[in-house]
């Protein structure tokens, strides 16, 4: 510990802080805009400045380290002028239209202009008009409501490992952008959407499909089911102002039906149906010994990420479609055949909270019926304006259920949204079948928890698996150069594109910087997953009672014939650049 | 920037084997990105995709980094030189003597931009500072021509001359 002094305040504090950290410890507010917790401290913006005693000129205080004695002033004439005439300079070129941003009202930069009392900009800025990028089918780039904080190159770069944006030209030209100006949907990007939730402004967004979801519930021809992943649950009520981590699952359903989706399905269900398919899929490689280690195929960031840069594991993939994608060729099957339905008037929209799954449902591929496994994908962000846009009070809403057949999830299935969770999911599953009996101990904790690679030896009957879990691409890259070197063997990987998981996806609600300087999203996010999960009646994916029936009506066994054609797909090599 | 007009890339198997060589002799050196890339553009000429590509590969540096650091230094060419190469001044006196309805004309003319290349290879275009020729200002060079106290009617009959 050091002791420092600031504002006149003496306090201890960690030898490893910034003047930053230490003022917050001290509930001395010091704005910041390009400053971003454990991704982005690279002290651009200057909108950070404080006065050092001793020290000449003004300093950042996101990248400044305290020292014992240090005495800091936050609050002086010259400071104050410091940072207005930084944030005036950033705000002279900038595309101000607050009214129709994405952003408003959650926009870092329009609270500084707030909190740093900026009522008159004093210069007239050079501004270049730069194209906006919205070709890709889930990340929209407007440079001109950038102001080159650096946190999306960050994260792109440093955690996801992926490096498609970066600062090019210089002066007033510089902007965030492809190697060439390319178009995002021509560069190797995962569309993570990572690079969204670090963005502090306007200038990333995902691709907006809510007015297309508008229209197909307004076509009275069509029969327009919703379905929502685990993560949405925990995450859309923050876009309502209630604490991170509150669960909001009976409200979320009451909304949809209110929007006026036909049924409101729950995708835990065909996770637990994806469990069923890769639990026996790996049961299968182990006896083999073939394609090992298998590999989860849940997520879209990450099977990209791998058809770009790992083409040698593809054939590791497990070749399970991705639980919503299973849901929809069930949904335009087995339920159209039940409820007497054609398919092509069945409309299937997903409620994600990821960017990547916007991608995903337009792959050829994915289409069993002929027609698209789901027909659109939005966010927890898009749902959440949809729901604005209703007029519906969401915190006064009722708590409604899922609808059935499809309501009915396992614990097993809620706990996809978190890392480690599917590899949770498939052991309870797996575990049983290879002992043919019931288990009662089913929490498999090691896989749990934040750290970026987790690594356990999971004793199943008669059967040793090494298992590891990684989230994050920038840990995907890790753990698999790891494997191409010889320098580990596993029998299952679980693979996440998102650090945390789903649960901390590109689509989720954005909190900003001065939040996540305080709070996890990831811990508290999956806290309220697994407590969704222990209040959860069944908690083996096998024990869902729809699903043991849909396998006896309909797809007879796991793996069998009409799971291939259903479930399964199967991946591309593709080329970088 | 994209879609801009070139020629479009023809390197040679002998151009390609020097640049391996300079990747191979650099590969292993902290730094190595921007001595690459120096001699890259001497072997080229200019860093095309396809050379900046080939140095991403070789050097395991994302492509989006080094291009980055081209653009970022004007050293750095993203496009080829023509055979004749027209450089306006846009200096203090000269563009107060009208260098930019010059530039204009000429753009005009060979239908490029300032720092392109026509697509027959014939012409390139750039904007460069004071070179120290006031007194004739506005002055165009090409190649190793001078041409000063230019007038846009001027700008016609210089080209026609290449
Ligand atoms: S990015 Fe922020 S400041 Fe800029 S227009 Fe959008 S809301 Fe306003
Ligand atoms: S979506 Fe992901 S991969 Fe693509 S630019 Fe953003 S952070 Fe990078
Ligand atoms: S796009 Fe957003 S995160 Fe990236 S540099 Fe611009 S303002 Fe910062
Ligand atoms: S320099 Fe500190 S927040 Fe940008
Ligand atoms: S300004 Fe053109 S030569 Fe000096």
């Amino acid at each position: 510990m050091v002791n420092v002094i600031i504002d006149g305040q003496k306090i201890q504090v960690p030898k490893n802080y910034t003047v930053l950290e230490a003022a917050r410890s001290a509930n001395i507010d010091i704005p910041t805009l390009c400053y971003l917790k454990g991704i982005n401290e690279i002290g651009a913006c200057r909108i950070c400045v404080v006065e050092v005693k001793g020290a000449r000129s003004l300093q950042a205080a996101c990248v400044y380290p305290v020292s014992e004695g240090l005495e800091i002033r936050t609050n002086t004439p010259a400071v104050r002028e410091a940072r207005k005439v930084n944030l005036e300079l950033i705000l002279s070129n900038h595309d101000r239209k607050c009214l129709t941003c994405v952003r408003n009202r959650n926009c870092e930069l329009q609270k500084l202009a707030e909190d740093l009392n900026v009522q008159n900009i004093r210069f007239e800025g050079e501004t270049y008009r730069f194209p906006v990028d919205d070709f890709s089918p889930s990340i929209v780039r407007d440079p001109n409501k950038c102001v080159l904080c650096r946190r999306c190159v960050s994260v792109c770069k440093n955690i996801q490992t992926v490096s498609v944006i970066d600062a090019q030209e210089r002066g007033f030209k510089t902007i965030v952008a492809s190697a060439f100006n390319k178009p995002l949907s021509e560069v190797p990007c995962t569309m993570c959407g990572q690079c969204i939730v670090a963005c502090p402004v306007g200038a990333l967004r995902e691709k907006d499909d809510v007015d297309r979801v508008w229209e197909m519930l307004s076509d009275e021809t069509k029969h327009v089911v919703v379905q929502t992943a685990p993560a949405v649950r925990v995450a859309l009520g923050e876009e309502f102002g209630m604490p991170i981590g509150t669960r909001v699952t009976g409200k979320m359903v009451a909304a949809l039906r209110r929007i006026g989706f036909a049924k409101v399905f729950d995708t835990d269900t065909a996770a637990d149906l994806t469990i069923m398919e890769e639990g026996t899929e790996l049961l299968g490689r182990l006896k083999e010994g073939k394609n090992l280690p298998l590999i989860t195929s849940c997520s879209p960031g990450w099977i990209k990420f791998c058809e770009h840069n790992y083409p040698e594991f593809l054939d590791n993939l497990s070749s399970c479609k991705s639980p919503h994608e299973m849901f929809g060729a069930i949904i335009k099957s087995y339920y159209a055949e039940k409820m007497g339905i054609n398919p092509a008037d069945i409309r299937v929209v997903s409620v994600m909270p990821c960017t990547a799954k916007k991608f995903e449902s337009v792959r050829p591929e994915l289409a069993a019926t002929g027609t698209p496994d789901v027909d659109a994908v939005i966010t927890t962000r898009e749902l959440a304006r949809m729901i604005k846009e209703a007029g519906i009070d969401f915190a006064a809403l009722p708590d409604e259920s899922f609808d059935n057949p499809f309501g009915d999830a396992s614990g097993a299935g809620v706990i996809f949204g978190a890392t480690g969770g599917v590899m949770e999911a498939a052991l309870r599953t797996v575990a049983e079948i290879l002992a043919g009996k019931p288990i009662d101990s089913i929490e498999y904790t090691a896989v749990r928890g934040v750290e970026g690679i987790k690594e356990a030896v999971v004793e199943l009957p008669g059967r040793t698996i090494r298992a590891a879990v990684a989230h994050g691409l920038g840990n995907a890259r890790k753990l698999l150069d790891r494997i191409k070197a010889g320098e580990a063997q596993y029998d299952f990987i679980e693979i996440m594109g998102c650090p945390g998981g789903c649960v901390t996806g590109g689509g989720q609600p954005i909190q900003p910087a001065k939040v996540r300087m305080d709070i996890d999203l990831k811990v508290a996010r999956a806290k309220a997953i697994y407590d969704e999960d222990k209040s959860l009646p069944i908690r083996k994916s096998h024990e869902n009672p729809f699903i043991k029936k849909l396998y006896e009506e309909f797809l007879g066994e796991p793996c069998g014939h009409k799971s291939h054609e259903l479930l399964h797909t199967h991946y591309t090599k593709r080329t970088n650049y | 920037m994209n879609g801009q007009k070139c020629c479009t890339f023809v390197g040679t198997e002998e151009q390609a084997q020097k640049l391996k060589e300079v990747i191979e002799k650099h590969k292993n050196q902290k730094g190595a990105l921007i001595p690459v890339l120096h001699e890259a553009q001497e072997i080229y000429g200019y860093l095309p995709l396809e050379v900046q590509k080939m140095i991403s590969e070789g050097l395991n540096v994302p492509l989006t980094e080094i291009y980055g650091i081209v653009t970022f230094y004007t050293q750095f060419s993203l496009n080829p030189k023509g055979k004749y190469k027209i450089s306006v001044c846009l200096g203090t006196a000269c563009y107060v003597k009208g260098a930019g309805a010059i530039i204009d004309k000429i753009k005009e003319k060979i239908g490029i931009d300032v720092g392109e290349c026509t697509e027959d290879g014939k012409f390139s275009l750039e904007a460069t500072r004071c070179i120290g020729a006031c007194g004739l200002a506005p002055v165009v060079t090409i190649n190793d021509d001078v041409y000063g106290r230019l007038t846009v009617d001027d700008v016609e009959g210089i080209l026609n001359k290449y």
